[in-house]
């Protein structure tokens, strides 16, 4: 262990070390605290972090260690002073929750998310919230109110979105973990575009209260992290069924950590049948992404597992469902953004009148959009042949994947169709979406997915994702943990 | 404007009323629908609130058990068919007091489908049943008001998320009468199953009604509008006949009714459009994404039928033919459970379902609209077995009928037993010989010639005799004890 830089120890080392007592919670939070500056995470710089209250954490990582100190029962805490960082869409009592929106600029929340909770009980402490796309509708947080947020590895491009302030956060090295949200990749995409790991969950594996809506059939808190073990002590902290979420499932969450154990023969993945879907690799894929991919899947062949062709035909659907499905919801879940009650008012002549003012210039140009989409989608006379046509097809897509998994324990595939893009490259809507095309499937199915670094393309990181059944972590983490270990071998080599 | 009673009569034989009634129901109980809120009534403006009653961000709706149990024990009591799957479902509109922007309601899968409400008998004797198209579950909004800042709009969320029930009736009602007796039924089978308080005073139970009208013979619907903003059973059947004569004006001058929504002004006792605004509203209804499908077994379907109480059809019969009653007796006697729980006490601890059932028509029903209290209340003062041992007392010649009146009204305010009021106030009868020997010796001495002409077998002196023997006891004497003593003394 390193005491000089507790930083760079994994989540679970640095929690240890900090439950054993030989490192303050204190001195933890204030190397964060000081990577956080020395990187510019803040707005003057990687604009990934828009609000902090160092003080308060440190205050919090205090308490962790007067915790120790009495009962003794820090040891038993899992993420005993570990920084974290929170997507500013998820609730905190003590740092705004804007969603990335001038709608809610300064809007304190009165309670705390469920995942936030849990976090705090587990020891971990807030170190602040992430800039995202508004409301987390967009693939590369250029649309937040706060400003663009900068890809650490690269400052010219973009993190990804819409958790791309997690993302970069991460990958700059403020934190190990953050969470993010994902809606239809936003926690996947960024990791992929940051080279750090991305977890989005199963649906209903991860309390939803506390996070602010954006499409709710499709929404998952998922965690970001640098390495697999990061994230999946994240995961396993926040995961559970939860009273305030009619939507979570009450399904118990096994140790995710069984992957990191070696085994004697050395093949970890012995018996695991990964699946190549030949829809997840169009004829148009970049060469150099699909080289990537192939040297994955060759490296899951050496650690024991079989690969095994399978189709999704109704994969290409996904993205057009996805934005008729999407926008719906959100045209209902951002109603409640009137002036009304809460969070910024323009004054109007009448009650329409200050919704129109207070929504107009409240929400951005993509929310407006998705809103305006949602809305007519969902209109007397185009119901049956939008929303209701969408959520059929979303019907086959997943009939998709649980056929798929009757041959197969988990899906190999690329996250996205090419590294990260440049800032302001990308200003087509439609463009934009397609981003998501590898994405979106698994929110419209609801199975778990996960995204890893595997290698670059022109110094850029690429992600290869690991899609699983519903329920299916245990199975995924094991692939990725695998996998991971490979790949550090290979350049250690 | 017409005379509301007029108006039937004036367009009697050309055009029929038609009407359909959309009634919500408050549902009784503790919490809101969707979270922990308390549902009491008359807290201070906004207290019973929380982040999900505000639609707070990132706030879910979790649904409330006890709410579920209540619509389904409504929805069996009025014969709807139950369905093992419904589904939630947004209906989005803005307004200040809807903090979600939408309110939860169900859609295309309702609760309940079907099922009718009694509202009495043909002439021919045969039960007439009202049709209803479904039952369905939802939340309320909050209120808004108007009147309390001036130039303002305050709004008050104490209502908002609190659970009601739609009942939507076909359009079946013929007259304004007519739903009226539809409207007194509903109320009382709500009542029974112990649903909701069904007050449109408070406002826990809300009326709207669709009306249109046809010339007479005509199958086909006429275009309706929907009448709002009516606040007692009364003022809906003038609402509909105030505008059942409009729209007939509107036909016979060759005109088109247009289909809008209504509002009812009491006070002037006519309805004026609403603004069109509120009439032209998308709601974009999609299933709630929040709520999983509401999912019952037909097990636990039919335990909550188990435990519906007696339906007041059933129990009306039930006292006519158990007791004997008339249907006039049995249409007080079941107005409330209460009531009917009441009577039933008294007349089985008594004996006589008759002199029970007149006791609890007249007195007790005076006594609780005196009092103003419910007779929840009431009979914690006024047990049933005390009333029947009162009634006992009274047939067994121990205090006299008067007496009972005087002993009855010490009951409701003291809360006291029958026996120890009419001990303390010295009304119990004298039926000992003795004393009643003494009066009675006493009375001759005083009216001698009077005495002598009796005793000679003049009959037409009984009568004033026992008089003088009733006001020497002070009334406490006991009548018929009195003549036969006086009898005796006849040669």
């Amino acid at each position: 262990m390193s005491p000089h830089d507790p930083g760079s120890l994994p989540v679970a080392q640095l929690a240890a070390s900090v439950g054993a007592g030989r490192l303050g919670a204190t001195a933890a939070v204030q190397a964060s605290i000081d990577r956080a500056r020395d990187v510019g995470a803040g707005r003057d710089g990687l604009n990934a972090v828009i609000s902090s209250d160092d003080e308060a954490a440190l205050r919090a990582a205090e308490a962790v260690d007067a915790r120790r100190g009495d009962a003794g029962d820090a040891a038993a805490l899992r993420l005993a002073g570990v920084p974290v960082l929170l997507k500013d869409n998820i609730a905190t009592v003590d740092l705004p929750t804007t969603c990335g929106s001038r709608i809610l600029e300064g809007y304190v929340s009165p309670f705390e998310a469920t995942a936030v909770a849990r976090l705090r009980e587990a020891g971990a402490i807030v170190l602040g919230k992430t800039n995202m796309d508004e409301f987390a509708m967009g693939s590369s947080t250029e649309h937040s109110a706060y400003g663009p947020t900068l890809n650490p590895i690269d400052r010219t491009r973009v993190p990804g979105g819409s958790s791309g302030g997690s993302a970069a956060a991460v990958a700059a090295g403020v934190t190990r973990i953050a969470l993010g949200s994902d809606t239809g990749g936003s926690v996947r995409q960024p990791a992929a575009f940051c080279g750090v790991v991305g977890v989005k969950p199963t649906y209903g594996r991860v309390s939803r209260h506390g996070l602010v809506a954006f499409a709710s059939s499709l929404d998952q808190i998922g965690v970001l992290g640098r390495t697999v073990d990061d994230a999946a002590l994240g995961l396993e902290v926040i995961a559970g069924v939860d009273p305030l979420d009619a939507t979570s499932a009450d399904v118990p969450m096994p140790s995710l950590r069984g992957g990191l154990a070696h085994v004697s023969d050395g093949l970890p993945l012995r018996g695991l049948r990964v699946g190549r879907a030949k829809e997840y690799f169009p004829a148009g894929l970049d060469a150099r992404m699909r080289e990537q991919l192939d040297a994955a899947f060759a490296l899951l062949r050496v650690a024991g597992a079989q690969i095994v062709d399978v189709s999704l035909p109704h994969t290409e659907l996904a993205v057009p469902v996805y934005y008729v499905i999407a926008p719906a919801e959100a045209s209902s879940n951002l109603a409640r953004f009137d002036g009304a009650r809460y969070g910024a008012r323009r004054a109007g002549a009448g009650l329409r009148e200050m919704y129109e003012h207070t929504r107009s210039e409240g929400f951005g140009a993509e929310v407006t959009r998705r809103i305006l989409i949602g809305t007519y989608v969902l209109s007397a006379g185009y119901y049956d042949a939008y929303y209701r046509r969408a959520q059929e097809v979303r019907g086959l897509i997943a009939q998709d994947f649980s056929r798929a998994f009757d041959t197969v324990d988990v899906l190999l595939t690329p996250t996205t169709p090419t590294p990260a893009f440049a800032i302001g490259a990308v200003s087509d809507p439609y463009e934009m979406y397609l981003n998501d095309v590898f994405t979106v499937t698994a929110n419209l199915a609801g199975v778990p997915a996960m995204s890893l670094p595997i290698g670059h393309v022109d110094g850029l990181p690429v992600g290869a994702q690991i899609i699983a059944p519903h329920f299916g972590e245990p199975a995924m983490f094991r692939a990725a943990y695998a996998l991971e270990r490979a790949l550090a071998v290979e350049a250690a080599a | 404007m017409t005379a509301p009673d007029a108006t039937p009569r004036r367009w009697a034989g050309r055009y029929e009323l038609v009407v359909g009634l959309e009634v919500h129901v408050q549902l009784r109980t503790r919490t809101k629908a969707f979270c922990n809120c308390s549902t009491d009534f008359g807290a201070p403006p906004n207290a019973n609130t929380c982040p999900v009653c505000l639609g707070l961000p990132g706030t879910l709706p979790v649904l409330n058990y006890e709410a579920v149990v209540l619509a389904v024990r409504t929805a069996l009591a009025l014969g709807a068919d139950v369905h093992d799957v419904s589904v939630f479902a947004r209906k989005n509109y803005f307004y200040p007091d809807m903090p979600k922007g939408y309110q939860i309601s169900q859609f295309d899968r309702p609760l309940a489908t079907g099922g009718r409400v009694p509202i009495g008998e043909t002439t021919d004797g045969a039960p007439l049943d009202i049709a209803l198209t479904r039952v369905h579950m939802e939340d309320d909004a909050g209120k808004s008001v108007h009147d309390r800042f001036a130039g303002a709009t305050a709004v008050d969320l104490n209502r908002a998320g609190t659970p009601l029930i739609e009942i939507v009736s076909e359009p079946d009602l013929r007259s304004a009468a007519e739903a009226g007796a539809y409207l007194r039924s509903l109320k009382q089978i709500v009542e029974y199953v112990g649903a909701s308080d069904a007050s449109m005073e408070e406002g826990s139970l809300r009326v709207d009604a669709n009306v249109s009208a046809r010339p007479i013979g005509e199958t086909k619907l006429g275009t309706k509008t929907e009448i709002k903003n009516v606040n007692s059973f009364s003022a809906v059947e003038r609402a509909i006949e105030w505008e059942f004569d409009r729209q007939c004006g509107v036909l016979a001058g060759g005109g088109r009714v247009a289909q809008q929504t209504m509002l009812w002004d009491g006070n002037r006792g006519e309805c004026r459009p609403a603004r069109s605004k509120e009439d032209s509203h998308d709601y974009r209804y999609f299933p709630e994404p929040d709520l999983p499908p509401l999912i019952l077994t037909p097990e636990w379907i039919e335990a909550r039928r188990a435990e519906l109480p007696e339906l007041p059809a059933a129990r009306r019969t039930r006292l006519r033919e158990q007791f004997g009653l008339t249907i006039a007796d049995v249409e007080v006697l079941t107005a409330t459970p209460e009531i009917a729980d009441y009577f039933e006490s008294v007349a089985r601890v008594h004996g006589d379902a008759r002199v029970a059932a007149n006791w609890v028509r007249r007195d007790v029903l005076k006594a609780v609209n005196e009092t103003g209290r419910p007779i929840a209340e009431f009979q914690l003062q006024v047990r049933p077995a005390d009333l029947a041992a009162l009634l006992d007392m009274t047939r067994d010649g121990v205090v006299s009928g008067s007496a009972a009146s005087t002993i009855f009204t010490l009951m409701v305010r003291t809360g006291e037993a029958p026996r120890r009021i009419a001990e303390r106030e010295g009304l119990l009868q004298v039926s000992d010989d003795a004393p009643l020997r003494a009066w009675v010796d006493e009375v001759f001495a005083e009216h001698p010639a009077e005495a002598e002409r009796y005793m000679a077998g003049d009959r037409k002196l009984q009568g004033p005799l026992v008089g003088f023997v009733m006001k020497k006891s002070g009334g406490s004497a006991d009548p018929k004890k009195v003549n036969a003593l006086l009898a005796e003394r006849m040669r």
